[in-house]
């Protein structure tokens, strides 16, 4: 398999504190990669410097065989690199299907088309994925008086919308309620099957991301600790220390 | 059906009302000249969250230049802003009428443009610090200005009179006025259903969200903030040839009046709403001059009171309270989905 982001020695540093040293890993063409490790390992760190939200201080990212590491943050999401994030961020004042319909790509619109109105098509889209996250029925609320898991959902398919290539996502169970963590996985695999998007997820539910993931990465002390496939890391005794504080 | 009787009303009413209160011309001018300003504030202010305290400037740039383009097509500027106006500085109707019409189109060319320089400096700030960066920018325009000799220093410029009857001279300001605040109006109401509308809208509610989405920001905030200016740089044209004369710091760029008013009018009406502006400019342009005439010497007192009052306790303006009271006339529900057809 061929990888679409290739991490090369990342490091990335905050005053004294190294949030990530010397991290390479790569995310497969189509498949699921998982991210995991004990809070404050540096995951997030790492997401934001593939998205371009701070400069890395040395090492190379790739995408789709690019380097991106200097690109802005814009630049990267029109390639079609998408994040979601932990804090969960959607537009507040609007509603679910406004919400939508400005996530259309706009690398695919030019300056012109901004002037344009929706169309049906547009509109038939963004109900289409509403339904498909389960929020078809609040398209009209404002989406500031929806609850946390709610809002999370919006920004799933405010995500899937916007057509990436690839969706990072951070943490996308946490919040939500656990009877609907199961339609979440289907969704998930769904967007990953059905829709084409290559997933690369950080995850703190262990049963979700191994249920999900082809492979999964875990750091520690932002170091890569260890990689393999879902029952090789479950097998690994150095992830598990480092979960318990071992490490 | 409805609305298009409750708008052709509207406009009748704009067409109708210098004629029935022909005293109140001037003031009726002022007032659209009020709506104007607060509508092109909320197109940052309240649908971008780009809170600018220098849209002043446009207005005072706007001045200048639709009267030095006027002046320029048939003096010397210097000369005529330094000359005392003599005998010899006359200006035939077609003279004044061209100079009137160019000026005015080009302070709004040309805002339009400043508005692209100075917004390519000042959108990388944020928050409080863009409202004081703006303001910054105006207040250094103004004393600039004031001491600039070749436009008339602190003096500022005196402009020829409307030729001809001078009650027909404020019918012709009037529609001036009218006419850019309707065209204005029909602009927004337009541009707001676009999906420029919703682009400048996810700035406001969160930018860094619309930056991780694609959304070419600057590119946005610099065209919204142009289209402002160049109404804004209109007005203030307009305002030039029907005050005569201006003088750059008191009536130019005139900060702590017409350029804080602009702001109070859409926090009154309700910011981020396409009538809030007009219902906020209506609603001040009768207390401030209901103010002036009762209460005066008080009248800043009464005015300060107001932005208090408004700041305090009426932050959503009279059209956020309505979007609070009735949501369903503004599309909030809740929708069953319904059966497969």
């Amino acid at each position: 398999m061929s990888s679409i982001i290739d991490i090369k020695g990342v490091s990335k540093s905050f005053g004294g504190v190294l949030a990530n040293t010397d991290v390479s890993m790569q995310v497969e063409t189509g498949g699921i990669t998982g991210l995991i490790g004990p809070n404050g390992s540096g995951k997030t760190t790492l997401f934001n410097s593939i998205v371009g939200y701070h400069p890395i201080d040395s090492g190379s990212i790739r995408f789709e065989g690019k380097e991106i590491s200097k690109l802005p943050v814009q630049s990267i999401a029109r390639l079609g690199l998408l994040r979601t994030f932990q804090q969960t961020r959607i537009y507040g004042a609007m509603n679910g299907v406004e919400n939508m319909l400005i996530s259309l790509p706009h690398r695919k619109m030019r300056f012109f088309d901004s002037f344009g109105r929706n169309s049906k098509k547009d509109y038939e889209r963004a109900d289409m994925l509403l339904d498909f996250v389960g929020l078809y029925e609040k398209r009209y609320l404002q989406s500031g008086s929806l609850s946390f898991g709610q809002q999370k959902l919006l920004e799933f398919a405010m995500a899937l919308m916007n057509e990436p290539t690839v969706l990072l996502l951070d943490e996308p169970t946490a919040g939500i309620n656990p009877t609907l963590i199961n339609g979440l996985i289907d969704r998930l695999k769904k967007a990953n099957t059905e829709f084409g998007i290559t997933l690369f997820i950080i995850e703190h539910n262990m049963r979700v991301i191994m249920n999900m993931a082809d492979t999964i990465y875990c750091l520690a002390h932002g170091k890569l600790l260890a990689q393999g496939t879902p029952e090789e890391i479950q097998g690994d005794q150095r992830v598990v220390d480092a979960y318990l504080g071992a490490h | 059906m409805k609305k298009s009787i409750f708008y052709a009303l509207l406009l009748a009413i704009t067409l109708v009302a210098p004629f029935v209160f022909p005293d109140f011309r001037t003031q009726l001018a002022t007032l659209w000249l009020m709506i104007v300003v607060a509508m092109t504030w909320d197109m940052t202010g309240g649908q971008m969250g780009y809170n600018s305290l220098g849209n002043i400037f446009f207005y005072g740039t706007g001045m200048y230049v639709a009267a030095l383009i006027s002046i320029g097509l048939v003096h010397d500027v210097g000369f005529y802003n330094n000359a005392a106006r003599s005998e010899l500085m006359t200006f035939t109707d077609a003279q004044y009428f061209t100079g009137a019409i160019v000026g005015i189109i080009g302070a709004g060319l040309f805002c339009a443009i400043t508005a692209v320089v100075i917004g390519y400096l000042t959108f990388g700030l944020r928050g409080p610090y863009f409202a004081i960066g703006t303001l910054g920018v105006a207040i250094a325009a103004g004393e600039l200005v004031a001491n600039w000799d070749w436009v008339g220093g602190g003096q500022g410029i005196a402009l020829p009179v409307y030729p001809g009857n001078l009650d027909v001279g404020k019918l012709f300001f009037y529609f001036l006025f009218a006419g850019t605040g309707v065209a204005l109006f029909i602009f927004l109401k337009w541009l707001y259903t676009t999906r420029f509308g919703a682009a400048i809208n996810a700035i406001r509610d969160d930018e860094e969200k619309a930056e991780a989405m694609g959304i070419h920001t600057l590119r946005y905030k610099l065209t919204t903030w142009a289209m402002a200016a160049f109404f804004v740089g209109v007005v203030g044209g307009i305002s030039a040839f029907q005050l005569i004369h201006f003088e750059p710091l008191e009536t130019a760029y005139q900060t702590i009046n017409l350029g804080i008013f602009m702001v109070v009018c859409v926090l009154l009406g309700g910011k981020g709403t396409l009538w809030g502006p007009i219902i906020g400019a209506i609603l001040f342009h009768v207390i401030k001059e209901v103010t002036w005439n009762y209460l005066l010497g008080w009248q800043w007192v009464a005015l300060g009171a107001l932005i208090v009052i408004t700041v305090v306790y009426f932050q959503d303006g009279v059209m956020g309270w309505l979007m609070h009271k009735k949501p369903e006339w503004f599309g909030i529900r809740v929708e069953r989905k319904e059966a497969p057809q």
